[in-house]
Formats: structure tokens, sequence, C-alpha cells
């Protein structure tokens, strides 16, 4: 059977494995969005300290997620690995720095003794929480916008601004798709919030917030989509080369009917999620917009690398530009890789296991003063 | 086909590479340690039921946690900076170097992630089996990630199971089982995990006897040292018995880095072990004879390194100088001039078949392929030593003698003192007396930050004893480091410098606050 797995074929499972770690990070970044909300949604210590408990007993797996999406890239895009992190050097760096602050915040921050005090380390929290998801959804609007890169014949990465990738801010569409990603994660925090907590003052401030942070990740996140949908893609060629096509992402959509329908299923449930919370009061609006989340990045990600599409473009030198066929590894590799992968479902059933022994209760103000291990 | 590479921007990215891994291994052998042998404590807790152990390992959870999170922290650097900071090589070598670092994370990673959260918050949540189960699996998972980066590292030191695909330009795996199964992989993680195993009891036994110092919690710490010095004892004999397996390995894979590691110039039979050496500060060229005596004094054991390499007094081990002007025939290592010249060669082939590829000469590089890169003599006899062509003088080969001299031989020293401190706590332990022998309970105390510089050293001969190559043979550093400026990297080498060092300061003072506050009643 394993003789019969083609190349291509290959190229494109990885890319649906790269795409779904990308995917569960947006959604996990609720931990992020949250984050955001400590120092203005809790009206006094209680309910900051249950908020912070609440996400901080969660910013493992996102972190995780983060790391193994790099591994991930790395060992089956090794070529975008090599090329991005080594030409957009400051939005990595800046996205690496952000998410060093918070690994130790949570922990440190209530801690005796702890040196820099709990209002920094605090800080930190909202640094990691602003900055991680709208670099990150800065960066990956680059996929559709395109980078300022060329590389040599061995392959080798030149970055031809000297800004290291932060130039990708000075660019509206990546600026939207950033400030989309970062409302979603807050409103994805804000759910969560009322998700996991029993506290009635707390869940109608969060209610509040949630209306303003709902409305302005929709509108961020129509100002990107349809910008694409009306701007040109970078297509690729039967033989390799790149060249700008018309409406290429509206084309990607409309020749991938599967992709457009998952996606607008997606849609609907974050949208779902949102109303159900805002309209009648539920409190599992996480469940549907998260798993709308999921959907929605993971088909926006199918829609930038398949159907001939190149997902890392260079907008400096189109040839230059990234696919998933010329950057992926070799075919002996992503088959190594593929018998790896099919753990990741009892992966994901542990996490399952574990995840609903930990929230099967909701925290509460009287768990918070009994408990020894405490952020 | 390498543009001019700025000596400081390869400096200044090796500097920030070094300065990360340097402070992820501050906390990565206590995770591998101390989660074992708080996994153990647990067990007698959940068999006796006794709320003393529950305590004890409560306690002892606690430091591990504020442990584990900078490690965390300083982990995601690490991967992240293959491709920030050495770009050409993560692609030259991303087919084979990538995958093991992609298990880690979803073998690895998620286990540790996400049974820690168990571990912290279940107590009053789940079942005692099911927060034991969750505690041990944490001890498996963080040494299980230590074993997929050790195989990504053992293979930067000996490249296997893999070969050069000139369409492109990169390193291809084509041997999975080669690559895990490395003798060098194999080597390492032993080491490395029986290594943190020590640390992890060394630091235990160390706060144990500082609390037994202030005469406090007295049951608890004399249980304490009694687990970690067993466990520490049996790691350290592991440590010992695996790195004597390491030696031999390296005297066949990386012969220049062990001559260095003995500041070994000029080879002989029946070479003696230097125990202990103060070796001459040298400018001198290494092949100069002048440098022939290089130690103001020295300890040798006669005839041990050619046995320790090859199993009796007879067999030659190469010095330095042997190695660059002869090699050593025994094991088919050529002299570094040579391999230099072959390099050069390989480079030269692949040059003339990527710019044949470029304009478009299809009968040369189609020429080229067939008889250079579909042919195994080529890759077997020139191409292994690409790297080389990079080179200026073969003295470019050799590491930093006294650095790896130094580190070599302080990371053994320890090693062997450590032994000494798990006998004695285990002697005294037994015979009733540990209180008595404050002096002992100092040494325990000093072993801790003793078992870190050890660890650390162990790492720095790794790293700096492989200089100049980031992959042995094939690819020196100056060619695998990204093409960024040296002012950002030196900017970005500051702000991590500053970030983990404050980090480091908080994290001592709050784990010393909590030993000082010592276990919740």
């Amino acid at each position: 059977m394993t003789a019969m797995i083609s190349y291509i074929f290959l190229q494109h499972y990885w890319w649906i494995i790269v795409s779904l770690l990308a995917s569960l990070l947006v959604f996990l970044m609720f931990v992020q969005g949250g984050q955001t909300m400590i120092f203005r949604l809790p009206a006094n210590d209680g309910q900051k300290t249950m908020i912070i408990n609440a996400l901080g007993r969660k910013w493992e797996f996102t972190f995780t997620t983060l790391v193994t999406f790099g591994g991930a890239f790395f060992a089956s895009f090794p070529l975008f690995y090599a090329t991005s992190f080594g030409g957009a050097y400051w939005v990595w760096i800046a996205i690496l720095f952000s998410f060093i602050i918070q690994a130790v915040a949570y922990e440190f921050r209530s801690k005796p003794a702890n040196l820099l005090g709990t209002r920094t380390f605090d800080i930190f929290l909202y640094m990691n929480g602003a900055l991680g998801p709208l670099l990150i959804g800065t960066a990956v609007a680059t996929f559709f916008t395109g980078s300022y890169f060329s590389l040599n014949y061995m392959n080798h990465v030149k970055w031809a601004t000297p800004f290291g990738g932060l130039e990708a801010l000075l660019n509206g569409k990546n600026v939207a798709l950033g400030l989309a990603v970062l409302f979603l994660t807050k409103t994805n925090g804000l759910l969560y919030i009322m998700n996991s907590i029993e506290d009635e003052d707390l869940i109608g401030r969060s209610h509040k917030k949630l209306i303003f942070n709902a409305i302005a990740f929709l509108a961020f996140f129509l100002i990107f989509l349809f910008s694409i949908l009306l701007s040109k893609g970078f297509a690729v060629n039967p033989d390799g080369t790149v060249v700008m096509e018309n409406y290429k992402y509206l084309h990607n959509f409309i020749q991938m009917p599967v992709v457009l329908i998952l996606f607008l299923a997606g849609v609907v449930s974050v949208l779902w999620g949102i109303g159900t919370t805002i309209f009648k009061g539920s409190r599992k609006g996480i469940w549907f917009t998260g798993a709308g989340t999921v959907v929605v990045v993971f088909s926006l990600f199918l829609v930038a690398g398949f159907n001939n599409t190149a997902f890392y473009p260079s907008v400096f030198d189109l040839n230059s530009s990234l696919t998933i066929s010329n950057a992926a590894s070799s075919k002996f590799t992503l088959k190594t890789m593929m018998y790896v992968s099919f753990i990741i479902p009892v992966v994901i059933a542990y996490i399952w296991y574990a995840w609903r022994a930990i929230n099967i209760k909701k925290i509460t103000v009287d768990e918070m003063n009994g408990e020894e291990h405490k952020y | 086909m390498i543009d001019a590479v700025d000596l400081s921007l390869v400096d200044w990215s090796r500097a920030q590479f070094a300065l990360t891994a340097m402070y992820h291994w501050l906390f990565v052998p206590l995770t591998l340690g101390l989660s074992f042998i708080v996994a153990m404590m647990e067990t007698i807790y959940v068999r006796t039921g006794r709320e003393e152990w529950k305590r004890m390992t409560r306690f002892w959870m606690t430091l591990f946690g504020i442990n584990f999170a900078i490690g965390v922290a300083t982990g995601i650097i690490l991967e992240f900076e293959f491709g920030t900071n050495w770009s050409n090589y993560s692609w030259f070598v991303g087919d084979i170097f990538g995958a093991p670092l992609a298990i880690e994370g979803i073998l690895a990673f998620f286990l540790e992630s996400t049974f820690v959260a168990v571990m912290f918050f279940g107590w009053n949540k789940v079942g005692k089996k099911f927060h034991l189960t969750s505690t041990w699996l944490v001890a498996v998972g963080a040494n299980l990630s230590a074993l997929w980066i050790l195989v990504a590292n053992a293979w930067m030191q000996n490249p296997v199971g893999m070969v050069f695909n000139p369409e492109t330009a990169r390193n291809e795996m084509v041997n999975f089982w080669a690559v895990l199964f490395n003798q060098v992989a194999v080597d390492k993680f032993l080491h490395t995990i029986f290594s943190g195993f020590l640390l992890g009891s060394v630091f235990v036994m160390g706060v144990s006897a500082w609390l037994m110092l202030k005469k406090r919690e007295e049951w608890l710490a004399k249980r304490s040292i009694l687990i970690s010095a067993i466990f520490g004892l049996l790691s350290s004999l592991m440590v010992a018995f695996t790195g004597d397996m390491s030696a031999k390995t390296l005297a066949q894979v990386q012969p220049v880095k062990f001559a260095s590691m003995e500041a070994l110039y000029d080879g002989s039979k029946d070479a003696g072990l230097v125990a202990f050496g103060i070796l001459k500060k040298s400018d001198e060229k290494i092949l100069d004879e002048k440098a022939a005596s290089n130690f103001v004094m020295k300890i040798k054991i006669p005839g041990l390194l050619s046995i320790m390499t090859g199993g009796s007094r007879d067999v030659f081990v190469p010095g330095i100088r042997d190695l660059i002007n002869n090699g050593d025939q025994n094991r088919n290592i050529l002299p570094i001039p040579e391999m230099m010249q072959r390099g050069k060669f390989a480079k030269g082939v692949l040059d003339d078949y990527k710019r044949a590829r470029l304009v478009g000469n299809r009968d040369q590089y189609d020429v080229i392929r067939r008889e250079y890169f579909e042919n195994k003599t080529f890759f077997n006899e020139y191409f292994r030593y690409f790297g080389y062509a990079f080179l200026n003088s073969p003295e470019d080969a050799v590491p930093n003698v006294q650095v790896s001299f130094y580190s070599f031989h302080l990371m053994v020293m320890l090693g062997f003192f450590f032994i000494l401190v798990c006998v004695l706590a285990l002697i005294m332990l037994f015979r009733n007396n540990l209180v008595k022998n404050k002096w002992f309970l100092w040494i325990m105390l000093i072993s801790i930050p003793l078992v870190y510089i050890s660890s650390e050293a162990g790492w720095i001969l790794a790293e700096m004893g492989r200089q100049p190559w980031i992959i042995q043979n094939l690819m020196p550093v100056s060619v695998a480091v990204s093409q960024i400026s040296a002012g950002s990297v030196l900017t970005t080498f500051i702000l991590f410098a500053v970030l983990f060092t404050a980090l480091l300061a908080a994290e001592v003072s709050i784990m010393v606050k909590q030993i000082k506050t010592g276990p919740k009643h």
C-alpha cells in the first residue's frame, strides 16, 4: 500500500496536518485573548484570581501547540522554516519574546519573593495576550499578501528589506487579519471565562465586553476576507513558475467546494456561539465559536496552500515563492512522519480526557481560597 | 556559492544560541531528575496512604513547578532559533533534523503538558491512582522529549542515514532507524538522562541537607535523602558507564574532538589518560612542534587512554597533529589537508551542476549527475568531506583545545565526586549519624552549584568540541548562519541575556523562598 502513496499526496497530507495545528493554535489562543482582560474585566481581586487560574490551567496547551506547529512545519516544509524564520527575523523574535514572558508569568506572579512583582508578571501576560495573536495573525496574512525575499540557487534566503519582516505591519490587509485574530481570541477568551467560572457578576461583565469584541472581530475579519477575495493571488503554473492571478483566492473557494462549505459552516458556528451567548445568555458559546474558529482557520490555510497556490509568496521575486511542492521534505521523510502522525488521535483523546477531568467543576471563589497550587 | 560571511555575525549567532542553550540547560536536567523522584515519593504515598509522604511529594512538586515553567520558556526559543539564526542549516538538513523535533512535539510535549496540569491541579479533582499515573507520565514525557532532541543533536555530531540531493541542495533522510539508533544518539541519550537524574538527586540531597542544618523537617529530609541518594548513586554509576561508552564512540566519529579534550597533540601507543592537568596558556600554532609539551603539570594514568579507546595498551591513539598530518590509517581517517582537497572537489562538482542548471545546459548537468551524484564512490570518498571545502587551513578543523580539555576534565572529576557524595550519604544514613556530620551536610549543599557546573561543562564539551562544525564534516557554522545583520543578532542577544537573567534571578529567589518556607502543613 505504501508504494502507492504519492509524493503529491504526502505534501497535501502534511499541509492538512500543519493547517490543523495552526487552527487549533488560533482556537487555543483564547488563553492570550483572556490575558488581555485581566486588568479591566474583573471587579475585584477574587475575580482576577479566578480569571488568571482559569486561563493558567490551559496555557501549556497553547504553548505546546505552538511548539508542535513549529516542529511539524520544520519537518514537513523545511524551506518555509528556513526562509520565513531566517528572513522575517524580527517578526518571529517578537512573537517568541511575547511567549517567553508568558511561560513564567503564571507560575511566578503570585509567588513570594518573585523580585519583579506581581504587576510586572501581569503586564507580561497582557503583552503576550495582545502581541502574540496580533503578530501571529499579521504573519499568517503574508501567506496571502506576500513577503520580500529571494532564494538563491542553494535555496538560501535573502530578505529584501532591512526590517526583517516588520514591514508586514505597513500592509493594511495584514494588520486587518492581525486585529481580527486578536479580537477573535479576546472573544473566545471571554466565552471561555463565562464557561469555566461560576460568578454571576463576572459573567455579566464578560457579557458586556463580548459584544464590542465580537463586533470588532467581525469587522476586521470581513475587511481581510473581502480584500483577499477581490485581489490578485499567487498561482502556480504546471511548470512550477508563479504568476499573479485575479481573484485567485475566490477561485480557490469555488474550485474547492468542500473547503467553501467547511469555511461557511465554520463562520456560522462562530456566529452561533457568539449569538447564543449574547441573545440567549448561553454559557456554552465557547464550544461553537471554538469549533468554528478551528474550521475557519483550517479552511483558510487550505485556500492558501492547495489548488496550485504559493502558500508563502514573495512579491520581491515571484519565483522564489514557496509552494507545498517546492518547500516540502523528501518523500521518505513525509512518509515516515505520516506514520508518526497516526498517533495524533490518541494524543487528542488523552488531552480531552485530562481536560474534562480538570474542568468538570467550574472555578469558584471558594475553590480558589482552598487551592494550594494557585497562580 | 556562499556569500562572504561576516565573522561577527557568526560569533553573535553562536553566542545567542549558546546563551539560550545554557540557560535552557539550567532548568531541563532538574525537570528530568526531579520528575522521577517526585513520582517515586507519590508512589509511596499512594501505597502507604501516609499523609507525610503526600506532604513531601507536594513540597518537591512545588519546586518542580517553579523550575518547569522557565525550562519551557527557554525551550521554545531554541527550537525557533534553528530557523531564525541558522536558516541555511535548516534547509541543508531540515529533511532529517525537523522530524525528531516534530515527533518531540507530538509524542512528548503534549504528554508532559497535559499531565502536568493534572499533576498540579488534580489533587482534589481526580482519584489517587489517576493522579499518580499523571505524575509518572510527566516524568516519562519529559524524558521522551529529551530523547528526540538528543537524537537530533547526535545527528549533528555524527550524520547518518541520509543522502545529498543536488536538485534541492540538501541532505535527505533515507533511513529513519539509522538516525534513531545512531550510536552517538544512544550514548548521548543515556548519558544525558542519567546526568539529569543525578542532578535532580543532588538537588534534593542538597536542599534536604539545608533543612537538616536548620534542624527542620528531619523526618522529611532524611527520607528525601534516602530516595535521592539511592537514585543518585545508581544514576551516577550509569553516568560513568555511559560516559565511557560515549568516549569510545567519540574516538571513532569525532577523533579531533576526542584528542582535543585530552589535549593530546602527539599520539602514541600505550597512551595515558590525563586525570588532572593544567595547560600552558599557548598561542602557538597547533602545527608548531614547540607546542609538544603543552602542560604546566599533569597527573597521568598510564595506558588508560589506549585501553579506553581500543581495549588494549597496544592501541595507537592519534593526537591532533597526527590527525592533521597523517590521519589514522587504522580507522580510515584521512589527513585533514586531503579531506580539504576532496571537499573542495565535491563543492566544485556541485557548483558546476548548479551553474549548468541555472543556464539550462541540460547535457552538462545530466553528465554531472550520472558521473558523480549517482555514483556511490563520489559520496563515500568525496562528498562526505563537503564541509572541509570551506576551511581555510587544516588548523581550522580543530576546536578550542583549552575549552575542550577543561570542560571535559571538570565534568569527569565532578562526576566521580558525586558518586562519593551519594555513597557517603547512604553510609551515614544507615549509621544514623548524618545529622551529627555537619561538614557533610555542607558538602551536600555545596554540591548543588557543582552539579550544575558539571552538567553545563558536559554540553560545552559536546558543542564547542564539535567546532568548527555545525554538522560534523558536512557544514561549518560559518556557512549555516542566517544572512541577517550582525547588529540585529547582537540586539536580540542583549534582549535575551537581560530577560533570561532577570527570569533566572526571579526563579532562584522564588525557589529559595519556597525552600525557606518549607513544606506546608
